[in-house]
């Protein structure tokens, strides 16, 4: 539920943009997810079916994942801890609760197609596309 | 330079959304942004109150209303108090903590496996919590969804019973990650049971280094002290302190172990 809940708050809020943007259909979407929020997979599951009768129904997701980083107290600079939980310096072993990047749950982008329906490749082009990214 | 697309232009992502040409829109918004502004609503508002709002959550049966009904009872006679209280169904648990004098709201979720800050906002607005008091939001038992949704509330905390498994802050680490303090609940029963406290405690600070953590037995009053402490030390007391009190998102440790 936690995904659907995710995928329908993706849904309004890009829906929001599109809708003020000439009411125009979405072509791509650009997703940054942290790695901590592990919703990657279930997000692209999720999509589908919360798009169905919005404006990004026919919408590509693309999701780029941020790997998790930490600001290391004792070495004064960010490192990658060697884990997704394992919040430690991997150089030095401090705890590190400073967490830099990968929490992120973030609408980056979004690629409306042009105002004249007329000019953009049929659903069975954009249902090709997204259908690469699913299976990449 | 914009670093999103290179435009050239000086603009602020994370303010307003910029259209780059006719079709690409940066947004750069959370995609929880909706309920992260009724959270922030929420949050204006009980700061503006000089209310303290405390988030429990853990996974279903670790004892969330039974705390709460002892901690209603006692506190109660000393600030005012009050309650919402999240299920996917029933009145239950809002009849119990009536049933103690005190205030309370029930929200169900139906098929929603957690609160969100929207939903508060509503039962904020039925419940009118006093000027200087404890808000209690009880959350829906589940260990994952709610860890991700701000309600707005100045400290999140987690409950963990004993007959759970000593593992779970690393199997659901999130829900620990975003807990500011960690309450272990029914020590009463550590004898019966093969929870181990120091692997708890060691797993718990692996996730969140800077997590408070409690021992309380409801049952035969252990610890309940020390929880009492924890909220009147995090709530200004009754001393009605300035809203800044409310604005740190990093309550006070009384006994941290």
């Amino acid at each position: 539920m936690h995904e659907l809940a995710l995928a329908r708050s993706l849904v309004e809020l890009v829906d929001d943009y599109a809708a003020q943007h000439g009411n125009r259909k979405v072509r791509r979407i650009h997703v940054r997810l942290g790695v901590l929020s592990a919703m990657t997979r279930a997000l692209y599951f999720c999509f589908s079916s919360a798009s169905r009768g919005s404006l990004c129904e026919e919408a590509v997701l693309e999701i780029e994942e941020v790997p998790l980083t930490v600001r290391c107290a004792g070495c004064r600079a960010v490192k990658q801890p060697s884990g997704r939980y394992n919040f430690r310096c991997p150089d030095c072993g401090l705890p590190t609760p400073d967490i830099v990047s990968g929490r992120e749950m973030q609408l980056a982008t979004i690629e409306l197609w042009p105002p004249d329906s007329s000019s953009r490749p049929d659903r069975a082009i954009a249902a090709d596309e997204r259908g690469e990214r699913l299976h990449a | 330079m914009c670093a999103v697309c290179g435009c050239g232009h000086e603009h602020d992502h994370q303010a307003h959304e910029h259209v780059h040409d006719d079709h690409l829109i940066a947004v750069e918004k959370s995609i929880l942004s909706k309920n992260d502004r009724f959270a922030d609503i929420n949050r204006r508002r009980l700061s503006g109150d000089r209310i303290f709002a405390v988030n429990l959550v853990s996974s279903p049966g670790a004892g969330k209303t039974t705390l709460l009904v002892e901690t209603v009872k006692t506190l109660s006679r000393t600030m005012p108090v009050s309650v919402i209280e999240g299920d996917q169904a029933t009145a239950h648990d809002a009849d119990r903590i009536r049933a103690t004098g005190v205030r309370a709201v029930q929200i169900n979720t139906g098929s929603g496996c957690h609160l969100d800050a929207h939903m508060v906002g509503h039962a904020m607005d039925d419940l009118a919590p006093a000027p200087g008091s404890v808000l209690f939001i009880e959350n829906v038992g589940n260990l994952v969804c709610p860890a991700s949704f701000d309600l707005g509330e100045a400290a999140k905390v987690v409950i963990l019973s004993v007959t759970e498994g000593d593992d779970k802050p690393l199997k659901y680490p999130d829900m620990f990650a975003a807990a500011h303090c960690m309450v272990l609940s029914k020590i009463d029963l550590l004898p019966y049971v093969d929870f181990d406290t120091g692997k708890a405690v060691e797993r718990a600070r692996r996730i969140n280094p800077d997590l408070q953590i409690l021992e309380l037995s409801v049952r035969d009053g252990t610890g309940m002290t020390g929880w009492l402490d924890w909220i009147a030390v995090n709530s200004g007391g009754g001393e009605r302190p300035g809203p800044s009190a409310f604005r740190s998102r990093e309550p006070v440790a009384v006994q941290v172990m």
